[in-house]
């Protein structure tokens, strides 16, 4: 079996290890869990659930945070 | 000032002047401007992480969310789907309830999309969400917008960015008359006068971001807009004279050779 899954993070291809979850890609992206908000297939996932769900090919993951902003 | 406090949704505010956090140089522009400007409530743009550069950093290490009211907005969305969908995102990735729901009608004026602004209020409202609706200066429309449950309206002054001040006054006027929640005049600010002008018509606080963000040195102005606000708000409570035609005499005629 491939030991790899392929996703789209933030619209970007990415190669992830078979059986990682979302706090893994989170770790290995470097972003701190605290700040962000993720959308799995467009489903926003509590931050509780970062450690429970596993990535599988083809899933679309959208990691958000706050910007700069004012109206607009 | 300080027993002046503004009240939304049982949350007390000790500052009526609001700002964004966008356009500025940079995040150390960004913090001391908001420092200087007495504002304890900020709003704050939802968007991708980047995730190819991760040096880059991270507005919230340079604002406090202790110290600040992060009011997160739906900035740059023109439907209902995306509005609730990024009010969503930003409840996920915040402390709160708290939005300032933004539905777009078109790129060239950024009016407000009043029909859809309703309709993602209402989703959004049944969802637990404190809506903070950036409207039109349309009575109408803020009075539904209060039935459906929002707790504030924030109608526009001038377009966003454009800095044309009060442009329909009169309008803003009959609109604070007809609703029993604060009003937040929100967009269109460009200079002091402009804010002072909008707390003497009874405005319960004004937010601004290109006025700031956008003048020749914005600490200065950020300044500026703080002590605008104050002095609004304190004429507006004071209760200004009657405007007359004629001239009334301050020095008395008795004594007079």
């Amino acid at each position: 079996m491939d030991e790899t899954v392929r996703i789209h993070v933030n619209g970007d291809a990415k190669a992830c290890r078979r059986g990682a979850t979302v706090a893994d890609l989170l770790q290995d992206l470097d972003i701190k869990t605290e700040r962000v908000a993720v959308e799995l297939n467009l489903e926003i996932l509590d931050r509780a659930m970062f450690a429970h769900r596993a990535l599988n090919d083809g899933d679309r993951v959208e990691i958000m945070s706050f910007i700069g902003g004012g109206s607009c | 000032m300080a027993d002046d406090r503004l009240i939304i949704a049982g949350r007390e505010f000790k500052s009526r002047l609001w700002v964004g956090t966008g356009k500025y140089k940079d995040f150390v522009e960004t913090q001391k401007a908001i420092e200087v400007s007495g504002a304890d409530v900020v709003t704050v743009a939802v968007r991708r992480v980047n995730i190819t550069d991760r040096s880059k950093d991270n507005l919230l290490d340079y604002i406090d969310p202790k110290k600040y009211t992060i009011l997160p907005n739906t900035a740059g969305c023109y439907t209902v789907e995306d509005a609730v969908r990024y009010s969503r995102l930003a409840r996920a990735a915040g402390v709160s309830d708290l939005i300032k729901l933004e539905v777009l009608g078109d790129e060239k004026t950024l009016f407000p999309d009043t029909a859809g602004l309703i309709e993602a209020a209402k989703i959004l409202i049944k969802e637990g969400f404190i809506v903070l609706p950036y409207t039109n200066d349309d009575p109408i429309v803020a009075k539904k917008l209060v039935d459906i449950g929002c707790p504030a309206v924030m109608p526009l002054a001038a377009p966003i960015g454009s800095g044309l001040g009060i442009r329909n006054p009169y309008n803003l006027k009959i609109l604070m008359e007809s609703v029993s929640v604060p009003v937040i005049v929100d967009a269109g600010v460009g200079t002091a006068s402009d804010a002072a002008l909008a707390m003497e018509y009874g405005a319960d606080a004004v937010l601004m971001n290109t006025a700031i963000a956008g003048a020749q040195d914005p600490l200065a102005m950020a300044e500026a807009m703080k002590y605008a606000v104050w002095a609004g708000r304190l004429a507006y409570k004071a209760g200004r004279i009657p405007r007359k035609l004629y001239a009334t005499a301050s020095s008395p005629i008795e004594g007079m050779l």
